[in-house]
Order: structure tokens, then sequence, then C-alpha cells
């Protein structure tokens, strides 16, 4: 019998448009006396020119090298001896920075963001400092482990065909060195306009002196011209790819095999059976891709199918994809491996789904997106990149009932179309053929 | 103008702190079950979720067996939810998945973890999913055959991992032939062994005594504690030794260099011994730590990274463990500046056991330690791991009030004192992984270079 999935606890959104063009979000919960602050600006690695690669996520680096009123080093001070924790990652279509506090430092950490919107520091010295330190974060994460960064920055090249969605997003070292503080400013003009960037606070505050904070210090900064935002979808593959890539530092091969999905915004409800579909496959040991290529015929050590480069289905607009990616032992092959995924895909898609183990995928969904929604910082990051990439920052909190209202028939419809589906396989090899 | 001038002024002014309202103190039920089990219960309804941690305590018996035992743990862990007495693997998955549960079991050399989120209407039957799985895990031999071979090319796979191996030649320095030296299972002991060691020492050693059992979420602690008390009734067994073996002393001169030819970077690895959350020091070397490198705003971090772009995420850490807690200090640096690298990181060691901090320095991470404290105390999650984590060295959760409250009292010179007793070059031992033909000349002028372990 399956049991009742409870749902998320409501949280009431308040929403303002400063006359700068910033998008506001506030969603205040006293349950605990903890606060997060989180700017998502439109912009990330599929905006970066040829001759760019890596600037979006360069220039991420360089948003913490101080601001008008902050000297280097002087916001990490400013959120950490207030008591709180902070970030900024770069994706493929946003950038973001967020802090978490203790309430008390709300208004401190408004300041703080408001004043790198305003106007960052952009000098030289911090771009050349910040590039020697991105090199070594490549090197840490890519270069010099095996799997380095695996299938996420190699797979996309045999997937798509544009630029903007094949290119290294962590750059190549010859383009970073030759960054300059011009480069900076006039990617701060271009894209870190206020009218392109959403401001999400959430936590223990009252809305009305939250506003006018928000007001004070966002209001300030000067309204500049909205980036156009180009489209970077891009047609279904009209024949199956495959690539190889040799990684001398690894041990045992790896495959990676993706699939172009529906656009998760524009076609949003033909998008989600491809949510319940990889969970289905893939999360849990009870998923059939755990039991069929694990536990029954051994194919693989490790597997994993998700959607989105980096595993978050709703982080990215069209074009995104279904990706699966496995460990194998070296007397398995690619192909069997392959024949196996598609296998279940046609498994799925001929023999249905039936209510109980849709019920337990159901549960699986609910149960991990309570578990996001608990911290502060992850609900109000889901109500940004809800405001940013749907429209909606209340996207965040219907996104449960949405899943759970989708049935059995369109998940073995979507199963259907992959298996139908031509795909980008890539084979990682280890050996020092590199 | 004047006035121009002063608006500006304060509209730029850095906004002050407002006190928060403290977090509320988590309100512990604890109680021991009939059969030893110890219980921890906080109601914290934020979402309809339960968290569920059990820990049961595994230290090897003694230095001559930590291989085996460090293998038996690694595979028993990944191999304990193949089946019980009643359900198969699939069944077993299955009933698991129905309540939202995604139950994860880890091992190292103090503990087995079996760890889960459920939704709130699935805790009884996951209690009495972990009730079977302790009481009669099945071990079949087939499925541990097949995943010995899987965990012997995940250890393959680990190994290749350069973080992996900097990590061990630490461990072989500072612990010798301790159990705590084999953070990795040595993959020719883990082919060796056969399902029916795996069920024999689960019968030997999943025992509830020293076992804690801890629940946070939208429940009622009494409920729960009815729930555990009829769950694990038939988890038995005598109350076993768990002797801990005292760490070992270590030499801290010289630095080990594990040679990694081709190497793009070096991983510098820095480790001693330390004092853990009851030794009286503790908060000191907490806040000493953090000054020194256990956050952004440190003086590793600003040296190394903001000023001279060796590393990217250079940190270092106080890591409590049942024998003893060690203070560890990691970067991964550019080849070129490995010896530089290594020379600032002693340097601000250095400072750090010499010269007083100042009272800015103190004050910022003293807010830092208990803002995090209760951020981190704040989810379902974050509160289950740290009591979880603080019942397997014997704490109760009250050592969290206690420890904010320690915290707060930290001088300036109680800083210098445990620096100087713990963060002194001359009691910590050093180790490079990384391409010798770039590195070890240079590294020379600092140290006499030794062979790994």
């Amino acid at each position: 019998m399956p049991v009742r999935v409870p749902s998320l606890p409501a949280h009431p959104l308040h929403r303002l448009t400063l006359d700068n063009g910033l998008r506001v979000v506030l969603a205040p919960d006293s349950t605990a006396p903890v606060i997060a602050v989180a700017v998502y600006y439109d912009v990330g690695m599929r905006s970066e020119p040829a001759g760019r690669t890596g600037f979006a996520h360069l220039f991420e680096h360089v948003m913490f090298q101080g601001s008008a009123h902050l000297p280097k080093l002087e916001h990490a001070r400013q959120v950490q001896g207030s008591g709180g924790v902070f970030n900024g990652s770069t994706h493929l279509d946003y950038t973001n920075y967020f802090e978490v506090l203790p309430a008390g430092a709300l208004e401190r950490a408004l300041f703080c963001e408001a004043d790198r919107m305003a106007a960052p520091l952009l000098t030289q010295e911090t771009i050349d400092n910040q590039i020697d330190v991105v090199k070594e974060e490549i090197r840490v994460n890519v270069l010099n482990r095996p799997y380095g960064a695996f299938p996420w920055l190699q797979l996309p090249e045999v997937l798509y065909d544009t630029f903007a969605n094949t290119h290294n997003g962590y750059g190549d070292f010859v383009d970073l060195e030759s960054a300059t503080a011009q480069d900076a400013a006039q990617f701060f003009d271009s894209y870190y306009a206020p009218s392109n960037a959403v401001l999400a606070v959430g936590g223990d505050f009252e809305v009305e002196q939250a506003t006018e904070w928000v007001q004070r210090y966002f209001g300030r900064v000067a309204a500049r011209a909205t980036p156009d935002r180009p489209q970077f979808g891009e047609p279904a593959l009209t024949e199956d790819r495959h690539a190889v890539v040799v990684d001398p530092l690894a041990s045992t091969p790896a495959l990676a095999i993706g699939w172009r999905v529906p656009d998760p915004v524009d076609d949003f409800t033909g998008f989600l059976p491809y949510v319940v579909l990889s969970e289905l496959m893939s999360d849990s040991d009870a998923s059939r891709l755990e039991q069929r290529l694990i536990h029954r015929d051994h194919l693989a050590i490790q597997q994993a199918m998700y959607l989105g480069l980096f595993g978050d289905p709703f982080d990215a607009r069209d074009a995104t994809a279904l990706m699966f990616q496995a460990h194998h032992g070296s007397h398995i092959s690619a192909a069997q491996l392959c024949d196996a995924v598609d296998d279940e895909l046609q498994s799925v898609a001929a023999g249905g789904v039936n209510d109980s183990e849709l019920a337990r995928v159901q549960a699986r969904i609910a149960a991990q997106l309570l578990r996001q929604a608990d911290p502060v910082l992850g609900r109000t990051q889901s109500f940004a990149a809800g405001e940013l990439i749907h429209g909606r920052a209340e996207f965040a909190t219907e996104l449960p009932g949405r899943l759970a209202d989708v049935d059995a028939e369109s998940v073995a419809a979507a199963a259907a179309e992959l298996h139908a589906a031509h795909t980008a396989v890539l084979e990682l090899k280890p050996g020092a053929g590199a | 103008m004047s006035v121009e001038v002063t608006d500006e002024t304060s509209a730029f002014a850095l906004p002050p702190l407002i006190e928060a309202r403290a977090a509320r103190a988590p309100r512990a039920v604890c109680a021991t079950l009939p059969n030893g089990l110890d219980t921890l219960v906080v109601r914290r309804p934020t979402v309809p979720m339960v968290e569920v941690r059990l820990r049961i305590t595994l230290p090897a018996a003694n230095r001559a067996t930590a291989a085996a035992t460090t293998a038996r743990g690694s595979l028993m862990s990944s191999s304990m939810l193949f089946g019980t007495a009643q359900r198969g693997q699939e069944q077993l998955a299955n009933d698991l998945a129905a309540v939202g549960a995604d139950l994860s079991v880890s091992a190292d050399a103090d503990r087995l973890l079996l760890s889960t989120a459920v939704l709130r209407t699935g805790l009884s039957t996951v209690l009495d999913l972990l009730a079977e799985i302790v009481t009669s895990a099945s071990y079949p031999s087939a499925e541990v055959s097949a995943e010995r071979d899987r965990l012997g090319q995940r250890i393959a796979m680990a190994l290749t991992q350069p973080g992996v191996v900097a990590g061990m030649a630490r461990s072989r320095r500072l612990f010798g032939d301790h159990p705590y030296a084999q953070t990795m299972p040595d993959p020719a002991v883990v082919a060796g062994l056969e399902a029916g060691t795996l069920r024999r020492t689960h019968r030997e050693r999943v025992r509830p005594y020293g076992a804690t059992l801890v629940v946070v979420g939208d429940v009622q602690p009494a409920t729960v504690v009815r729930q555990a008390t009829s769950a694990f009734a038939d988890w038995g067994g005598p109350a076993g030794r768990s002797r801990v073996l005292a760490l070992p002393d270590f030499d801290p001169v010289g630095i080990t260099l594990l040679d990694r030819p081709g190497a793009v970077q070096s991983n510098v690895r820095i480790g001693g011994a330390a004092v853990g959350r009851s030794d009286l020091d503790y908060a000191a070397l907490k806040l000493a730590n953090l000054i020194f490198g256990g956050y952004f705003s440190s003086r590793l971090t600003e040296n190394l990274r903001e000023r001279n772009g060796f590393t990217y995420s250079p940190h270092s850490g106080i890591d409590n463990a049942a024998a003893g807690s060690m203070f560890l200090v990691d970067a991964d640096v550019a080849s070129e500046v490995t010896a530089r690298a290594v020379h600032e990181t002693w340097y601000e060691l250095g400072r750090m056991a010499l010269a007083p901090v100042t009272q800015g320095e103190l004050d910022l991470a003293r807010r830092y330690a208990l803002g995090t404290l209760a951020l981190s105390t704040a989810t379902q999650a974050g509160l289950a791991s740290t009591l979880s984590s603080l019942a397997g060295q014997g704490l109760s959760p009250s050592w969290l009030a206690g420890h904010q409250k320690a915290v707060a009292g930290v001088t300036v010179s109680d800083v210098q004192e445990v620096s100087r007793r713990y963060l002194s070059v001359s009691s910590l031992a050093t180790v490079v992984v990384g391409d010798a033909a770039l590195v070890e000349d240079s590294l020379l002028s600092l140290a006499a270079v030794r062979a790994p372990e």
C-alpha cells in the first residue's frame, strides 16, 4: 500500500521589482533564526564568446575581489564575521552568489551584495591573481585527476554543435591567461545589470523591513540596458554519435550517453515525465538500472542517470539533456552497456510502469524535494532559480505537485521517445595514449 | 554640501549586526532501550521528514587485525542491504523506497553508520527494516562475491585519485601500524573475503551495546521511543568490549615525498596531534584553527590563494576520531611553487605559535564559529549528523551549549597557548605527493626529504 506523501509547508512569497529592473522575491519563514540571500545573474557559460572560454566562471571569482566600499577579502570577512557562510557558482545559464547568516545580519548581507552589484573592483592585479587560482581549480578538478569533470566537460562536444553548447566552460588556459580588466568591465556592463538579475531573500525577517533595506541598498544601483538573451536550443540529433577520450590517469573505463530532451521551460509539461523517468531508471537501489546493471547482469561498478549536465533538471534552459554515466570493468564493452540501458528504456516503453513502482518513485521524489527545502538556503535558491529560469518563484512550491501528477503513461511515452531517439555516446578509455 | 556628504556617508556605512534571537537548543529525549541501545530523539518539524542515524561501534581489536577489520567493515557496509531473513535485496530496496528512504551504510575505523531520511509517514517502516537488517542481514554468497569484485575496482579507482593517495600517505606517517593508518581497504585482503566471514563478523560485532540511534524531525519523541523499543526488541547480545587503541607517537622531522610522475599539481598534507571535543582546550584550538586556515577569512587562504595564487582551496581542520583528534592542513598547489607553498604554510603556522593573533581576528573567528554552529544544527539532517557524531565520542547534546559558552570565553592568550602546543611546525608531519623531478630539489632547501612509509 503506498504511503501518503506529505507536502511542502507553504511559504508565502512576496515579490517586487525595483525601478532599476531588479526582480526581488521575499520568502519569510520564522522556523529558525537564520536568513539566506541569493543573487542570480542571467548569464552563464553559454553566453561566453569565442576566445573567452571560462570567462563567466573567472568573473564569478572576480566578484569576490572587492567592491566600491569593501576592499579585497572584506566581503568574506563581513559574511563570515557575521557568523555566516557564502559561495558562488557558475552554471550554463546563470551565475549565482549566496550567503546564509544569523537573522541579525540580513541588512549587512544586502549591503554587501548590493555593493558589488553596483561596482565590483575590477583591477588587473586581482584578475591575474584569480586566473592563477582558477587554473589551480581546473588542475585539482580536471587535469590532475582521473575522470576529471567527466562527462560534463566532454560529452557536450558530442551531443551538441554550437559553440555556446560545446565549448569548455572551465576555460582553456590560453583564453584565461589573456583576460584583462577591460574584458571584465565590459562583461560586467553587459550582463550584470540589475534588470538582468533576481534577488531572493528567505528566512526569519519582517517583509516590510526587508523591503525597505532592499530598496535602500539595491535601489541605488544604476539601471542599465538589459542584454538580449540568445536562444541556445538545437535541433534533435539526426544520427547516432560516438566519440572516445583517452584518460591516462584512469584505471577502468567509463561510459557516458546523452539524449536530447524537450525544452524544460517552454515545454515544461512535456519535460516532467523525463524527470520521473530518470528517477525510476536510476535513483536508489530499487531502480531499474541499479537492479539490471549492478545486481543482475554485473555490467557496471556504478551507474547514474540524471537530467542536466550537473544533475539538476531545473537549472538550465533549452538545450538540455538526459545523461547516463557508468564506470565499468575492462571486460565489459561500451556496446554491452548501451544495449542494456536501451533495453531497460524499451522495457519501460513497452511494459509500462505499475502503480506500486510509480508510487515508490513518487515517494522518493517527494522525499528529496522536502529534504532540499529544509535548509533556508535550499529554499531560497529554488525561489531564485524558479524566478530566473521559469519566470515564477512559485515554480519551486508547485513543483512537487506537478511531479506527483505525472502518470505512468507519460513516463512510458518518454521512455519510448528515448528508445527511438539518436544518442551521443562517449567512451572514456584508460591508457597512456593521450 | 556637507548634508550631502553626511547622507552619502550614512547611506554607505556598513549596517550594524542585530542580535538575533538565540537558536533553540535541541531538546533531546534520551532513552536507553532494554537491549542497551541508546536512543536520542529530537522533534524538529520544519519539513514532514525524519532523519535517522544508527551508529554501531566497530573498532579494530588490535594492530594485527587492523587490515582485516578495515576490509571486512568496508565489504560489510556495501553488502549489508543485500537482503535479510525475510526479504531479498530487491524487496528490501523497494520497501525502503516506498517510504521515500534511501538507506546508506558506511564504515570507518571506529564505526558502522546506517543513515537515511524518510517521509514522516514512513518512520515506523524504516525502524522495522533497520531492526531486520541488524538482526538478520543475510550476505548472500553470490551477491557478496559480485560486490567484492566491484569494491576491488572502486578501490583501484580511488587509488588513482591524488587526494586519496596523499591522505593515505599522511595517515601512514602519523599512525604507523595503528588501525587509523588503514584509510583504504587493502585490495588483496578484500579479494580474500568470504560471505561467511561477513555473516560471522556481523553476528559478533553488530550489537546494540555502544550503539546509538538518533532520530530528528517531524516526530513525537515519546512515540518514537516506543516504536524503537518494539522494533529493536529482538536485537541483543552481551555488552562487548569496544576498547580503542591509543594513538602512537610519530616522528615529525622531514618531508615525506611520494613521487607521482607527470603530476601537474602537488598535494601538500600536514598533520599532528590535537585535542578532542571533551578537552578544555578544544574551543581555543577550534578558533586557532579557524584563524590559521579553517575558513575563507583565514591567514592561510589570504596568503596561499589571495596573495600568491598558489592554490584554489587551502584549508585546515580538526578531525575528531574515537582514539584521538588530529590537526590537519591540506593544500593542492601548482608544481612549480610547491616548496614555496610549504614554506608559506610553515611560516603561517610559526606565526600562530610565536605571536598573538589580533583581537579582531579572534572576534571574527568566534562569531563565525558560533554562527555556523547554529546554521549547521538548524536543519534536520545537520542536527541528526551532529548528534550522532557527538554520541560517537560519548558526548550528549548538552555539549553544544557548553561548547558555545567555551567559545565565547576564549582569549587571545588562550589561542596563542594552544597554537604553541598544537600548531608548531616542529610537532607536525608534512607529506607531499607530486612530481619528484619537479619538486624534490626545492623541498630539500626546507628540510630533509624522506621516503613514504
